[in-house]
């Protein structure tokens, strides 16, 4: 009875040595950023002795950042993307969504199909004729091809109309006898009863919109319009040896994120399990 | 008069569906026109282009299947091609085995077990701009501490330290980066999957006296079969389109692969916005899509596959 015990603990303690092990190599990356962000450059790549808080922590670096790069524009350009972008995704495509999942209409599977269809289709393959398109429309260099690049996606319409189907029909069939409107029971039933499937799209939506990179690359050039992921990019490659600065910029462009996710993880989790299309 | 008032009924049905439909397109509407012009009219347009000549401002050339031709012979187009399928053979079995190692040791009772999930989203959610700028410090070949710690501890002499993102040695980085990147994301996609296998299963082999390791190997494995398979093609797909993760991490200061690191979409991007050869970029994103296609209809084979099992 006692050696099984020990056994069980031995089981326990090696379990529990890999992931140890593990969330060490997930989080390395990241104490070394922080750790770095505060020191100087000469500092960074000291290993003889590496000390992970300097003595005299370097906040002079977080306050540099906003000085040699306009980051304040990044960061107002970024927010604003990512907010409009995230609104609009959600409000159209959960109104497109209900319309799929609880009403009947000419076309339906046709329209529906148009959607699905694009899923398989990666945005690498079109994102050419799409500039060129956009080019033509006079977007080039303007916040508003990204938005338009952003905020219509099949998955958005996917995602909510797979969460409506699991609303039962007849609290619909209620409401209507009940003579509400179908934008009344989309706006007072369906949208209060799918705040998980909204916190999911939220979440995904902002984490891609935030960190995107090759979308902004291929639309913003002028400084002025550039994000925090380009800006960064552009200010990594000038300053390659301002490792201190690098970080502590880093480490800005990571907070939100980090946040908003810590927020709605419960969802995201629940999220990527049942949908499983986004990644 | 019957007839009229028949008449009039179907009229108002016929109105009564009407306003049914035009109620429904009000709700597509935002979306759809959205999606319409500024996706399935670029993919249509993707399709022409991959046929033309055009530098998007001369006037256009119709060359038929020259494109494709030239493609054969472009050592360039065959590296990122190559260097695509390597990535991804590498990436999907390593981030497959360690994302399926992390969720069945999280399914278990074991303290902490919110934390260290929460850990293994971290560097998936974060930006990787950020990241990959640690990982360029940590490889860095003079000054990095990897290449420090095969100097000190491993006496490795100085002038044989690896350039980690150059050569041979440049895919393995991004592999590596790539596993840890995405595999707390397909973790969760396995901890869902674990959730569907019924416990009694467990029980019923514990009863019958199998170790850990083979209800692992009898009882997991199999019962995971769908979530495996699901996972295996979306990782897949998203290796193909690798793009920001090779210029980061190899494209230096300039943001330039070299033929060793070039992968399909930088070359899409470069032939388009380099060059300004258009129907030739679209030709190459024409191979990226007949990649993803055909794993898309394994996917759709295999989906009804586990379906009817």
């Amino acid at each position: 009875m006692k050696s099984s015990r020990a056994m069980k603990t031995l089981k326990k303690s090696i379990l529990y040595l890999v992931l140890v092990i593990m969330a060490a190599f997930m989080i390395l990356p990241f104490l070394w950023m922080l750790s770095s962000s505060v020191k100087l450059d000469r500092e960074v790549f000291n290993m003889n002795p590496f000390v992970w808080i300097p003595k005299k922590p370097r906040w002079q670096n977080y306050i540099d950042i906003w000085t040699k790069v306009p980051f304040f524009k990044y960061v107002q350009n970024t927010v604003f993307l990512t907010i409009v972008v995230t609104g609009l995704q959600i409000l159209t495509s959960s109104f497109a969504a209900y319309a799929f999942a609880k009403l009947d209409f000419k076309y339906k599977s046709k329209l529906f199909f148009a959607y699905i269809a694009t899923i398989a289709m990666p945005w690498q393959v079109y994102m050419v004729p799409q500039f060129l398109m956009m080019r033509s429309f006079g977007l080039n260099d303007k916040l508003l091809a990204i938005i338009c690049l952003q905020a219509f996606s099949a998955f958005g319409v996917f995602l909510m109309r797979q969460f409506y189907l699991s609303i039962p029909d007849s609290l619909c069939e209620a409401a209507r006898i009940d003579g509400m409107t179908e934008y009344g029971i989309y706006a007072k039933i369906m949208l209060p009863l799918s705040k998980p499937a909204i916190a999911t799209l939220t979440i995904f939506t902002f984490v891609s919109t935030w960190n995107d990179y090759l979308g902004p690359l291929i639309y913003l050039k002028s400084i002025d319009k550039k994000t925090i992921q380009l800006g960064l990019k552009m200010f990594i490659n000038q300053y390659s040896s301002e490792y201190g600065l690098i970080m502590a910029g880093s480490v800005m462009s990571l907070v939100p994120v980090i946040i908003v996710f810590l927020c709605l993880q419960k969802y995201f989790v629940e999220g990527i399990a049942s949908s499983g299309i986004k990644g | 008069m019957g007839a009229k008032s028949t008449d009039a009924l179907q009229k108002s049905r016929k109105m009564r569906n009407l306003k049914k439909n035009l109620i429904a397109y009000s709700f597509i509407a935002p979306n759809f026109i959205g999606f319409a012009v500024f996706t399935l009219v670029p993919i249509t347009f993707a399709f022409l282009l991959a046929f033309l000549e055009w530098d998007g401002n001369n006037p256009v050339k119709f060359v038929g299947l020259e494109n494709f031709k030239a493609l054969v012979g472009d050592k360039f187009f065959l590296a990122s091609l190559k260097n695509t399928i390597i990535y991804s053979v590498g990436t999907v079995p390593l981030t497959l085995v360690t994302s399926l190692v992390m969720a069945v040791i999280l399914n278990q009772e074991i303290k902490g077990r919110a934390f260290f999930r929460t850990l293994g989203f971290f560097p998936y959610v974060a930006s990787l701009v950020a990241v990959t700028s640690v990982w360029t410090m940590f490889f860095h070949s003079s000054k990095g501490p990897v290449n420090a710690m095969l100097y000190y501890l491993f006496k490795v002499p100085k002038e044989k330290l690896p350039n980690w993102f150059t050569g041979n040695l440049v895919l393995i980085m991004l592999i590596l980066f790539s596993v840890w990147r995405f595999m707390g994301y397909y973790m969760v996609m396995f901890l869902a999957g674990l959730q569907t296998i019924p416990r009694d299963l467990y029980e019923a082999g514990t009863i019958d006296g199998a170790n850990a390791w083979q209800r692992f190997r009898y009882i997991t494995l199999p019962g995971l079969k769908p979530t495996t398979f699901l996972v295996s093609v979306m990782l897949t797909i998203n290796c193909f389109k690798i793009y920001d993760i090779a210029v980061m991490l190899a494209g230096g200061s300039t943001n330039t692969l070299s033929v060793s690191s070039m992968v399909l979409v930088y070359y899409i991007y470069q032939n388009a916005f380099n060059f300004w050869k258009l129907g030739y970029s679209s030709a190459v994103a024409m191979v990226l899509f007949v990649l993803v296609l055909t794993v898309t209809l394994i996917q759709f084979k295999g989906q009804s596959r586990y379906a009817n099992e």
